[in-house]
């Protein structure tokens, strides 16, 4: 009775998983293809030529490698923005889990207010003060919004609160550490689990980053992967002679540009589970 | 007797710190500033400093005779009456309240699942629902679209060799469940990873009691996991509040396949870009970002309270 039943369910669970990798089934197997064979072969199956190679090849050298480039960027950009902003939320939401002072219920309420506000509908005034600043196309109009992760503050100060006990820091202290050597000798190694999933997180948010930098940058020598791959979409979809080959820039520029992040959270699986898990049970 | 009450005064004095330290955490205010002064200096600096602006912004209109003069509401008051606004504001709460249910039962339905202990290789089923979080939108809506193609789509194909005609994915009847159906595969995978580690932490001896009363699987799922879940859906509808409303990425790509049918006012978001950006309206498009995100902020709380209130009768 109970092993027919799970057959169902598996096979239920079997559909649901096709469906889910199918798109990336699909790129796989779109990168493979020549443009002829994209539009004459079945889409969902190998053609007879196998154009990987020359695809890849094709990519990373078009228009003077600037596809690596544009890799090279979002890996900057995310590795700086998200180390940052891991930082700033375990030292904030040590310091809100662990200190009294006046205002600290009052300034954590506003910051988790903060988690609702929509960061397109800031990107819009953040562009306006960025430009009269004189940041829009720098690094820095890219990477200085993406240091503020209020959710990763809130993360931070409820794994805090638990994962360094009190007595440990008053032991520190009577041993005569000072305060900001205990954070660092001793409360950032019990911290260690939590920067881990606010880094993992706010990596993601940045490598997939697309309205910011859109708006902020108009140089396509700074574009992330993301808008460079909008760009040369966009070429492919204005029509023209020279189309087809852009579309399979595009393909194979796409399926190169997933394939770190889904191997990072292959090898990061147990970080990214623990990490949701604070963050949906506890709230 | 003077030395007396100083003596208790000074045994009182730490007692009492003791005991505030204990309600919570330890230490001086004075580190404590400093500890949380980075983290909000870059708050301030990167969000209440671009919200104070956009309000400040929304206040003014550009004119041809008079350059920018204060308005006043007069911004808000023509968003209030701005029919594409409206229609890009009812848009996306028509795609909110068809699409987060539709992706929550399916991540819930497969954490149940997964956690039911019925299934084989539950591990790989779970990560294969998760992969597509990993994927930037950008990619996702660039495949969807290309899946959805009429030249080479294998759905077109597949309906050309069953002799069907092929569908209409882009056509302004089909485009927005074909966005909804983007948006669905990008986040089940995240939103049935909270509920999965939200049912882990359900207490297992919860179960052991209702399989003593003879409840089944099935039974076990309604009556004491759903229950449970109770918390971690609520995020999870509160995160669909904030990115349903917010919908731009998929949209803006799909725009290029569609150009007819999705116009620069498609969604809110798409409206307040292309005001600031193509339509120079900076003003404009300050005061219908600010608008956008009070929608959402209260879109949220109505949730919120809601729920809180029902649990509560």
């Amino acid at each position: 009775m109970t092993d027919r039943r799970s057959n169902v369910l598996t096979v239920c669970m079997v559909v649901l998983v096709i469906y889910f990798l199918l798109p990336l089934f699909w790129l796989v197997i779109a990168s493979t293809k020549n443009v002829g064979d994209l539009f004459s072969s079945f889409g969902l199956w190998f053609a007879h030529d196998f154009s990987f190679f020359s695809n890849v090849h094709d990519t990373l050298t078009n228009n003077g490698g600037v596809f690596a480039r544009w890799m090279g960027n979002t890996v900057f950009y995310s590795v700086v923005s998200a180390g940052g902003a891991a930082f700033l939320c375990a030292l904030g939401g040590y310091g809100f889990a662990k200190y009294r002072f006046r205002g600290n219920s009052a300034m954590f309420g506003l910051v988790l207010g903060a988690i609702m506000v929509p960061t397109t509908a800031l990107a819009i005034p953040t562009y306006l003060l960025f430009s009269k600043a004189g940041l829009v196309n720098t690094p820095l109009a890219i990477i200085l919004p993406s240091l503020v992760s209020p959710f990763g503050l809130y993360l931070m100060r409820i794994y805090a609160q638990d994962a360094v006990p009190d007595g440990i820091i008053e032991a520190a202290r009577i041993d005569g550490a000072s305060e900001f050597r205990i954070f660092f000798q001793v409360a950032l190694r019990l911290l260690a689990p939590g920067v881990v999933t606010v880094l993992l997180f706010t990596l993601v948010a940045t490598w997939n980053n697309y309205f910011l930098p859109l708006i902020m940058l108009n140089n396509p020598d700074l574009y992330p992967v993301t808008v460079g791959l909008a760009a040369w979409s966009s070429q492919a979809g204005a029509g023209g002679g020279t189309t087809g080959a852009v579309l399979s820039l595009v393909i194979t520029g796409s399926l190169l540009s997933v394939v770190p992040l889904i191997a990072a959270f292959l090898l990061l699986q147990r970080y990214w589970q623990s990490g949701l898990a604070s963050g949906g049970v506890k709230a | 007797m003077s030395v007396t009450t100083d003596q208790r005064l000074e045994a009182s004095a730490p007692s009492r710190r003791e005991a505030r330290r204990q309600r919570r955490g330890v230490g001086h205010a004075s580190t404590g500033y400093a500890f949380v002064a980075p983290f909000m200096v870059v708050f301030v600096a990167m969000l209440v400093l671009p919200l104070a602006y956009a309000a400040y912004l929304s206040l003014f209109q550009e004119r041809l005779i008079g350059g920018t003069v204060f308005a006043g509401l007069g911004n808000y008051t023509r968003a209030l009456t701005d029919p594409r606004l409206l229609d890009g504001v009812g848009r996306v709460a028509l795609f909110f309240v068809i699409q987060v249910p539709v992706m929550l039962v399916i991540a819930l339905v497969a954490a149940l699942a997964i956690d039911s202990g019925l299934l084989r290789a539950a591990k790989a089923f779970r990560l294969g629902i998760f992969l597509p979080y990993a994927v930037p939108s950008v990619v996702a809506a660039l495949m969807w679209g290309y899946l959805y193609g009429r030249d080479f789509g294998p759905f077109s194909q597949l309906a050309g060799d069953l002799g069907l005609p092929a569908p209409k994915f882009l056509t302004s009847s089909w485009m927005l469940g074909s966005l909804a159906n983007v948006v669905t595969w990008e986040f089940t995978g995240y939103n049935m990873i909270i509920l999965y580690a939200a049912l882990r932490a359900v207490p297992h001896d919860l179960y052991e009691a209702a399989a003593v009363d003879g409840a089944g699987a099935i039974r076990t799922a309604w009556s004491i996991k759903i229950p449970a879940l109770r918390p971690a859906l609520l995020v999870c509808v509160i995160f669909s509040v904030i990115g349903s409303f917010q919908l731009f990425n998929e949209p803006q790509l799909m725009q290029r396949l569609a150009p007819s049918v999705i116009d620069s006012g498609y969604t809110p978001n798409l409206y307040a870009y292309s005001l600031a950006f193509t339509g120079q309206e900076v003003n404009y498009a300050a005061a219908v970002s600010f608008l956008l995100g009070a929608v959402i902020v209260v879109a949220s709380y109505a949730v919120l309270f809601v729920t809180t209130r029902r649990s509560r009768s």
